[in-house]
């Protein structure tokens, strides 16, 4: 032993040579530990404590430190560690909580040295000062650590953790007086050794109790944790604040890891469960192991590299009774067997995919992708890195865009917000909705909607407005008759009639023509999904637009100024009417004509310049009376099958929403569930949360109304001192007052409260409405301006 | 754009859930009513919140209420468990339940989750007894009866037997998943006759079926005493000074934490302290315990192999169980990665529910205040452990004995063994100075304990399988 003990520590290239080898164990270990000259081997377990020493072909027992008839329990060790500067040092770290230090120089038997019983549980981990030679710490399950000076009698120091068990602890292999110890909560804490009131950092590495660390033998500062979250965390301590800098998800619970000698980048984990084989990763390269050692039957529970400066031999010893040497040749490389492809999905629905490169301009003439067109393939090779031994694949990255509109789903988020669902007539949502999806670019679904007017608006609304109308409005379904007769007619006959009307819309008609001429084919798809024959005139009617638009608009204007009072169902008239804004210069002059132009029509100012459908609605009176609404619905039904099945759930809850009593019959309870769910689900994923509340809230279905029903507890804090309400809503229980108070009666609101989300007074419901209705100021008092709505 | 959003109204909890109370005698038979049902505000809450998710609140979670912070954990961890997300069908973790707690004809445990499976609407005649139920199920007996009485001779080739492909195989989630179950029914059977839960008066069991087996069931009798306590001559007689006995359990706890530093005892009589106390504990309140035979409740219509109990080590010498080492297989490195793996997200709630059970304290003891309970709740929890055969080597088990004395004793190993003995005299004879609710404590620790127990030998089962 002492002509072994001679071996320098500078590596000579024939110090260490051998190969992959093992030899069985009486029992299973917990942990190895090498001497500094790389020549021999402790291995500590429950029942066993072994020197092996390492030859040329194999590990030959050296000595039993395991002596007496019934070992005590200080035999039953959970680590051990070899001094790194005295070969005759060893100290091991027992189960029932005694720190044992050994001297293999002892010429008894019995070379047990010193014994410190000052841990109270089981001690996780001893280390030894890198330099100095007396000094050694240990960790232990009581959430305490100690160091100990060997010289004397007991620990020098105790550091509290102020945490849970201890689980890790390790000298800084550089910084003299630091050393870092992993906690049982996730923490990693670092200690100054000449401080023991605190410690110097503390950060969460990991969720769950961090297994084990290990600093960089190159001085750079970097630590490296393991967790029970299966990840391998690289720290860089060099900053004030930890910073994570590489990441290494593994796939069970890590149990022990060191960096590997020699190899910046390199570490070697095991695992605690489950999976028993060795990995060296390679930090900057996290998804597949560099290197595996596959041999080991049980958990690896110890893992060493045979020399600190030696990268090519590991040893390790497992739960399955083995202690083997790796020779780092002999590994196998999961990088050989991997498929190296990928491909991923871009926020914008773009798609990349990465393949060897051999395999692509393999086929390169060929799109790989019918739908997509195979833009700028970039070609990336890695320079190779001499140190590192990472197989080179160069890959061949495609990225296919997608078009812009036929991925999105902009469409969708903008319809659910624009839609009307309820507020108003049925005419009118029916028409403020087609034009939604018209300026979205999606007639199908504007004249859809359109249809659904035509086909469910009550006639009888129409032909009752106020007296005053009467006459005029009776006169429309003529109007239209005779427009429809007409339609086969130039324009000139229009344009006449628009002289008629001393308007000025030549321009107007041409457009609107051409508009309406785009419109009509994709209008003909609604004609085949059943819509009556008559669907073509009243596309036919469209061209007529303007002239008849301005008709009644005049009409209106007329009544508006005597009568204010205009049924709703009369309004859409006069809305589609004025939003012709094709002409702004005649909307200006309608303003001037009308001084009581309302803020109606300033909004419609801003309203889309394409519309074209208007005159659909005119032409309803038309046939309505002969076909009762519930002849549609089965079309109808069917429609909303058709839309739902093509994907756009959206199209028929909206519909069925808004069509309310006069189709929910027709479609069974399931499906409308169904429907809704899934449209509910699209609003929440796009965010759209008030969109899917009103869904809910509209819908008729018992199944999702209660959805509304669910996590509906607020919690509240006390306004006075600031803290969570626990009990109940009114009183604090800390500081007991009352915390909520009406503004406006000064008493304690139990029941429903309101508040201003601007200046957050509030009180009764009734009470603060009450008070706004009279006054636009905050009733606290605050000067703030509020608003009830 | 400051407005009052006419949404956001709180609505005070004035016009919130009421919270039933049970107008029957209480939640528990050993509790008197009043102390049982003190609720604090903390502890309302989280009733409220299990009565909105089950439509009622039994004596169980009322009892349990008195450590409002463990029954968050706790019934966190039984909602996963019972309802989201898991391998197995809902009607089926239900089943394992009523088998688990049959186990130990515990009739409040089983009436209870018949009528969750009979609210499932689904198999209703499994209900009318075990040879009913699929022989899947029925292979899970196997494991329930040795966990339930003997966990420790659970071995790989159980699990195998499970597991092996075929027509009725487990796989392993499903597995895990129906062990957890158990294992959980088991220990809070242990704690439903540990703390005298009454059997639930439901005034809505309408249903025909149900009412008829509920009215079978309910005939329990713990707080009549029918069985009384057997080996009332082993217990001390509990007129001695109680007010004493509380200052000198006091007092020996101090003791033994000042002796601590002295007392290197040396360290191979920690292993035949560990020995004794285990030998001790098999022949705790043995008194004349004969393999009964089991009392024909509706219960039974759930057991197979019913003779199958805790047995006694002192008269079947061989079946002593073999020490399990903590060390080397310990919930917090093995059992966790190990359960959370095949049973995702169940071992942070496991965890944080043992976790919860073993940090609860109040720093009182009976009539003190600010006292260090560590040590009386680790001597409880690893007696327990002891009991199963469960060695910590860092636990000086001579620390057991001073204390806890012997009734108490009695009552530990009577709860977790064969938990359906436990009179109401036991629950009396023990620490009489206590209150209720820390009793109710010493339950909860036992209750875990027994859980862990199990857990870590089926676990190590399968990971021996894996392996």
């Amino acid at each position: 032993m002492e002509k072994m003990s001679r071996v320098t520590t500078a590596l000579g290239s024939s110090a260490i040579s051998g190969r992959t080898m093992f030899c069985h164990l009486d029992a299973p270990a917990n942990a190895i530990s090498v001497c500094r000259d790389a020549t021999q081997v402790v291995v500590a377990g429950r029942n066993i404590f072994k020197i092996y020493g390492l030859e040329e072909e194999q590990f030959v027992e050296k000595l039993n430190l395991r002596v007496g008839r019934k070992p005590s329990l200080n035999f039953s060790c959970a680590d051990v560690m070899w001094h790194q500067m005295e070969e005759n040092l060893l100290a091991t770290a027992a189960t029932n909580g005694a720190v044992v230090t050994w001297n293999l120089g002892k010429p008894s038997r019995n070379k047990q040295d010193q014994l410190f019983t000052e841990h109270k549980r089981t001690v996780n981990k001893v280390c030894f000062h890198p330099t100095e030679v007396y000094m050694l710490l240990s960790g232990s399950q009581d959430g305490y650590m100690k160091c100990f000076d060997l010289r004397k009698k007991e620990s020098v120091s105790t550091f509290s953790g102020q945490s849970e068990s201890v689980r890790d602890v390790q000298f800084s292999m550089k910084d003299y007086f630091t050393f870092a110890a992993s906690f049982e909560n996730g923490n990693v804490q670092l200690w100054d050794i000449r401080r023991p009131d605190r410690y110097e950092r503390m950060f969460t590495a990991h969720t769950g109790p961090v297994f084990c660390c290990d600093w960089h033998p190159d001085d750079r500062g970097w630590l490296a944790t393991g967790g029970r979250d299966k990840m391998v965390k690289v720290w860089d301590m060099t900053t004030n604040r930890a910073k994570e800098i590489y990441c290494v998800q593994t796939i069970a619970s890590v149990a022990r890891v060191k960096w590997r000698p020699e190899r910046k980048w390199h570490l070697a984990t095991c695992s605690m469960m489950v999976d028993h084989n060795i990995y060296v990763w390679d930090i900057r390269r996290p998804f597949i192991p560099f290197a595996t050692f596959e041999e080991h039957k049980d958990v690896t529970t110890g893992i060493v590299w045979r020399h600190q400066h030696d990268p090519y031999f590991l040893l390790s010893g497992s739960k399955d009774s083995t202690l083997y040497q790796h020779m780092f040749k002999d590994a196998s490389r999961p990088v050989d067997r991997a498929n190296p492809e990928g491909l991923c999905f871009g926020l914008f629905g773009d798609l990349a995919f990465a393949a060897k490169e051999s395999l692509i301009s393999g086929d390169a003439n060929r799109k790989p992708y019918p739908g997509g067109d195979r833009r700028y393939p970039i070609f990336f090779f890695k320079k190779p890195d001499l140190t590192e031994q990472f197989a080179h694949v160069s890959s061949a990255l495609s990225v296919f865009e997608s078009s812009l509109e036929s991925k999105r789903m902009d469409w969708f988020v903008k319809t659910a917000r624009l839609y009307l669902l309820s507020g108003k007539s049925f005419a009118e949502l029916c028409d403020h909705n087609a034009k939604v999806a018209k300026e979205l670019n999606r007639p199908q679904v504007s004249t859809t909607w359109t249809m659904l007017r035509i086909m469910f608006s009550d006639p009888a609304n129409l032909s009752t407005p106020g007296p005053n109308h009467i006459g005029k409005l009776g006169t429309l379904p003529l109007m239209n008759s005779f427009s429809m007769k007409e339609m086969g007619m130039g324009t000139e006959s229009r344009l006449d009639r628009s002289k008629g009307e001393s308007r000025q819309d030549n321009i107007h008609l041409e457009l609107g023509n051409s508009l309406i001429n785009n419109i009509c084919p994709t209008a003909e798809n609604e004609e085949t999904e059943g819509s009556e024959g008559q669907a073509e005139y009243m596309f036919g009617d469209a061209e007529l637009d303007d002239d008849d638009l301005y008709s009644m608009e005049h009409d209106n204007q007329a009544a508006e100024e005597q009568e204010y009072t205009l049924p709703q169902e009369a309004f859409p008239l006069r809305h589609e009417i004025m939003d012709n804004p094709l002409a702004p210069e005649h909307l200006q002059q309608d303003k001037a004509d009308s001084p009581q132009a309302s803020g109606n029509e300033a909004e419609v100012m801003c309203l889309t310049p394409i519309e074209s459908f208007s005159l659909i609605s005119i032409s309803q009176p038309l046939f309505s009376p002969h076909l009762p609404a519930p002849f549609f619905c089965p079309v109808v039904r069917e429609m909303l099958s058709h839309y739902a099945e093509q994907g756009d759930v959206q199209m028929a809850v909206s519909v069925l929403i808004v069509l309310g009593d006069r189709i929910r019959k027709e479609i069974d309870d399931l499906t409308q569930e169904h429907w809704y769910m899934s449209y509910i689900d699209l609003l929440q994923r796009f965010e759209l949360w008030n969109v899917s509340n009103e869904v809910i809230k509209l819908s008729t279905c018992s199944a999702i109304t209660c959805l509304n029903q669910t996590s509906t507890t607020l919690h509240v804090n006390c306004s006075n001192c600031k803290r969570p309400m626990s009990n109940r809503g009114w009183i604090c229980d800390r500081c007991h007052q009352c915390a909520s108070v009406c503004a406006v009666c000064h008493h304690v609101v139990k029941g429903l409260f309101v508040w201003c989300q601007g200046c957050s007074h509030g009180g009764h419901l009734e009470h603060v409405k009450n008070w706004l209705k009279s006054s636009s100021h905050c009733p606290a008092g605050c000067g703030h301006l509020c608003e009830y709505t | 754009l400051t407005q009052f959003p006419s949404a956001a109204l709180v609505l005070s909890q004035e016009k919130g859930v009421r919270v039933p109370r049970p107008f029957s005698s209480g939640p528990s038979a050993f509790i008197p009513k009043e102390e049982a049902s003190q609720v604090d505000p903390q502890t309302e809450q989280i009733l409220a919140e299990a009565y909105s998710l089950s439509g009622h609140v039994d004596h169980l979670t009322q009892v349990m209420g008195l450590h409002p912070h463990y029954l968050e954990s706790f019934l966190r961890s039984q909602f996963y468990l019972l309802r989201m997300d898991g391998p197995l069908p809902l009607h089926c973790r239900h089943y394992i339940a009523i088998m688990a707690a049959a186990r130990h004809q515990c009739s409040f445990l089983v009436s209870l989750h018949v009528r969750e499976f009979y609210r499932m609407g689904m198999c209703l005649d499994w209900l009318k007894g075990l040879q009913y139920a699929p022989q899947r199920l029925r292979n899970l007996n196997e494991i329930n009866k040795i966990l339930a009485h003997r966990p420790w001779l659970i071995t790989k080739e159980h699990i195998q037997n499970l597991v092996k492909t075929g027509e009725h195989s487990w796989s392993l989630a499903e597995l895990v998943h129906a062990v957890v179950i158990l294992a959980h029914f088991h220990s809070l059977a242990s704690f439903v006759f540990g703390s005298g839960i009454n059997p639930q008066v439901d005034p809505q069991n309408a249903n025909g079926f149900q009412s008829v087996f509920i009215s079978d069931n309910c005939t329990c009798d713990l707080a009549s005493d029918h069985h009384l306590d057997r080996d009332l001559s082993n217990t001390s007689p509990v007129t001695t000074d109680s007010v004493s006995e509380l200052e000198a359990l006091m007092d020996r706890m101090k003791r033994l934490q000042e002796e601590r530093e002295e007392d290197e005892a040396s360290q191979e009589e920690m292993a035949t302290r560990f020995e004794k106390e285990k030998k001790e504990s098999l022949l705790v309140g043995s008194g004349d315990m004969k393999n009964e035979v089991m009392p024909t409740s509706k219960v039974s219509r759930f057991v197979e192999d019913a003779t199958f109990g805790y047995q006694h080590f002192a008269r079947h010498g061989e079946d002593n169980p073999p020490t399990f080492r903590a060390q080397d297989y310990s919930w917090e490195d093995h059992g966790f990665s190990l359960v959370n793996r095949l049973y995702s997200d169940i071992g942070l709630l496991l965890d944080d529910k043992f976790r919860t059970a073993c940090d609860l304290t109040y720093y009182n003891m009976a009539s003190h205040e600010d006292v260090d309970t560590t040590m009386l709740r680790r001597a409880l929890f690893n007696y327990v452990h002891c009991m199963y055969g469960i060695r910590y080597d860092d636990y000086d088990y001579g620390e057991v004995n001073q204390l806890l004395e012997r009734s108490l004793k009695v009552y530990i190993k009577t709860v977790t063994c064969y938990p359906e003995r436990t009179t109401r005299r036991m629950y009396d004879s023990y620490w009489c100075q206590f209150r209720h609710s820390e009793k109710v404590h010493v339950n909860l620790l036992l209750m875990e304990a027994r859980m862990q127990a199990e857990l870590l030998y089926t676990l190590r089962a399968i990971t021996r399988y894996m392996t």
